[in-house]
């Protein structure tokens, strides 16, 4: 991959970083109430007061704020939490990881799905599958994840209780992942009573922040399919005496994959963000649950801190993606 | 021109919930707030120790599910209207202006909205309703400043491919300036579209303030919400089921609902899909 595009596009990522930064900071020092005052108990001295403002740098003018602010970022530095009383950057990297397993499932699930709903409709085209699978990922697209959480928690947790619709753990496995990767480690550990438990309860959040991108990988990539498969060479293979299937999967996939693999990167970063509200519903101790938290806490440094690594973590993956793209489809190479 | 049975559909789902939101205080057999506490988590009246008099069941204090379900559709509707109406304003205002004038405006829109798809869209509405106060009002406001972006971007590509149509250079040539032209030639051009949006932003605008009820950031917890309902149910779900299951049928069948208007406004009104 030629290194220009790659700074180019970390050329145009750098300025919306920067924007990122100043709209977190500004955001909070526009809400109303004064942290401080919600952080100190009633029989505080106005010194106490002084103090504590000035621990937090609250007492400096703004443009002051924000330098002070941007280089304590930059250095890694993203605070203390008011609420918990314990560094933001370290209470980000331990709930982090949970969220990117939960994302990572969920991203796996959508395109496994996508894929083979695609073959499916476009092996079987013009008949009865198409239709259904045509009808069904119209309807899934349609109902948000917020949605399909709900209804996969009353269809598996109560009215079928196959599924845990709470928590990570079963409540009598005592294990703790140091580097915060719960499946990934309880993998390495051997401690396979431990993944199986952490699957078995992530599976249907996981399945609620899958499925919408599912329907829509399935619809694009299921077009594709059948734009390949109407060129030249797949009538030609198909008269050589190859079957529809072997054409499909062997040529037509490769050539159409590439416009369902962009969508999937457009959809990622929805499907990062979805977490937040997904943690809540299924009590997930990731950093999207510890988000709903610190806001209904007025803890602004953690809001802060949790924000911003969303916000760098949407930056990383589009450019990512875009890399990813550059690398697959040649043509985007010159640009 | 005849409707698709889907746009049918998204106008009865449409009239039902106006129909709720409006007639509420006439509607709803109960005072949605009026606690009964010796007929409290009922099923259904169809489940087999439902009383008729409660057709979706109660909740744990005795309160009346299809009342609250009733009311619900109130601030339901009043978010999705004033808050697809407002996200849509702020979004034709900056998409028009990068798509037709170019230059720095572009600039500054194209650039700002890359900021704002930075943040999860769901964290970005706690965060502001935790910034600008709960309340209905609030919840308006937040899905404005979050989804002015998803009108802005299509506009601005619209009024991009429009500037460079003949009927532009005409007016111009008339000697109407840019500013009217924009206004009045370009606008209504681009109206169809809008109204498309507009309609679609409303599914999602339900949803936004459903889930900000859930988490306990929306209106005050005694005028009843379907977001509030799902945070009772979800809380209760063993219990009560029904509690959770009656407010996710409405929201889904609002959802579905608007999305069945918006694609049968833009078959009716786009000349190209309409043929």
């Amino acid at each position: 991959m030629p290194i220009g595009l790659v700074l180019r596009r970390l050329a145009w990522a750098a300025p919306t970083l920067v924007g990122v930064l100043v709209v977190v900071f500004s955001l909070l020092r526009l809400a109303p109430g004064d942290p401080v005052a919600m952080m100190i108990g009633p029989g505080a001295t106005q010194d106490d007061i002084r103090t504590l403002r000035a621990l937090y740098g609250l007492d400096r003018s703004l443009p002051e704020q924000f330098a002070l602010y941007a280089r304590d970022v930059l250095a890694g530095d993203l605070g203390r939490s008011i609420s918990l009383k314990e560094n933001v950057g370290s209470l980000v990297a331990e709930r982090l990881p949970m969220t990117l397993e939960l994302a990572a499932l969920a991203l796996l699930v959508a395109t496994a799905m996508g894929l083979v709903a695609a073959l499916a409709a476009a092996l079987w085209r013009g008949r009865w599958p198409e239709r259904a699978i045509d009808a069904v990922t119209g309807f899934v697209t349609a109902i948000p994840d917020f949605l399909w959480a709900l209804a996969g928690i009353l269809a598996f947790g109560v009215l079928l209780p196959v599924l845990p619709v709470f928590g990570l753990l079963d409540a009598d496995l005592a294990f703790t992942a140091s580097s915060g990767f719960v499946v990934l480690e309880s993998l390495a550990r051997g401690r396979l009573d431990v993944t199986a438990s952490a699957l078995e309860h992530l599976l249907m959040p996981a399945l609620a922040l899958a499925l919408p991108l599912a329907a829509m990988v399935a619809r694009v990539l299921k077009a594709s399919l059948l734009d390949a498969m109407a060129q030249d060479w797949a009538t030609i293979a198909r008269v050589k005496g190859f079957s529809r299937r072997q054409v499909l999967l062997r040529h037509a996939l490769r050539n159409a994959l590439s416009p369902a693999l962009t969508l999937t990167g457009v959809q990622l970063t929805f499907l990062i963000g979805g977490t937040v509200l997904i943690e809540r519903i299924f009590g997930l101790p990731g950093i999207g649950s510890m988000a709903i938290d610190a806001v209904i806490n007025r803890d602004l440094p953690l809001i802060q801190g949790i924000v911003l690594t969303f916000a760098a973590l949407f930056v990383v993956v589009n450019l990512l993606v875009d890399l990813a793209n550059a690398w697959l489809d040649p043509r985007q190479r010159s640009r | 021109m005849s409707l698709s049975p889907r746009a049918w559909f998204g106008i009865a789902v449409s009239l039902l919930l106006a129909a709720c939101a409006v007639g509420a205080p006439w509607l709803a057999p109960h005072d949605p707030l009026e606690q009964d506490l010796l007929a409290s988590s009922l099923p259904p009246a169809w489940a087999a120790d439902g009383e008729a008099r409660f057709l979706f069941g109660t909740d744990s204090l005795g309160r009346d599910i299809l009342s609250r379900l009733v009311w619900g559709a109130r601030p339901a509707l009043i978010v999705a209207v004033a808050g697809a109406l407002l996200a849509g304003v702020v979004g034709t205002f900056l998409g028009l202006a990068a798509g037709f004038f170019g230059g720095w405006w572009d600039a500054v829109v194209s650039r700002l909205v890359d900021v704002w798809m930075s943040f999860p869209a769901v964290l970005l509405a706690i965060v502001l309703v935790a910034v600008i106060g709960t309340g209905l009002w609030s919840v308006v406001i937040a899905i404005a400043l979050i989804d002015w972006t998803r009108f802005a971007r299509v506009v601005r590509a619209e009024a991009m491919q429009q500037s460079r149509l003949n009927y532009v250079v005409a007016a111009r040539t008339i000697g109407l300036s840019r500013a009217a032209t924009l206004a009045r030639e370009v606008l209504p051009n681009v109206l169809p579209l809008l109204l498309t949006l507009v309609t679609l932003e409303m599914g999602i605008a339900v949803v936004v303030e459903a889930i900000l009820s859930f988490v306990g950031l929306s209106v005050s917890s005694d005028m009843p919400t379907w977001g509030g309902l799902i945070q009772e149910g979800r809380l209760y779900v063993n219990q009560t089921p029904w509690l959770l299951g009656l407010p996710v049928v409405a929201l889904a069948l609002a959802v579905l609902g608007f999305n069945a208007l918006g694609d049968g406004l833009r078959e009716s009104l786009d000349p190209v899909v309409a043929r």
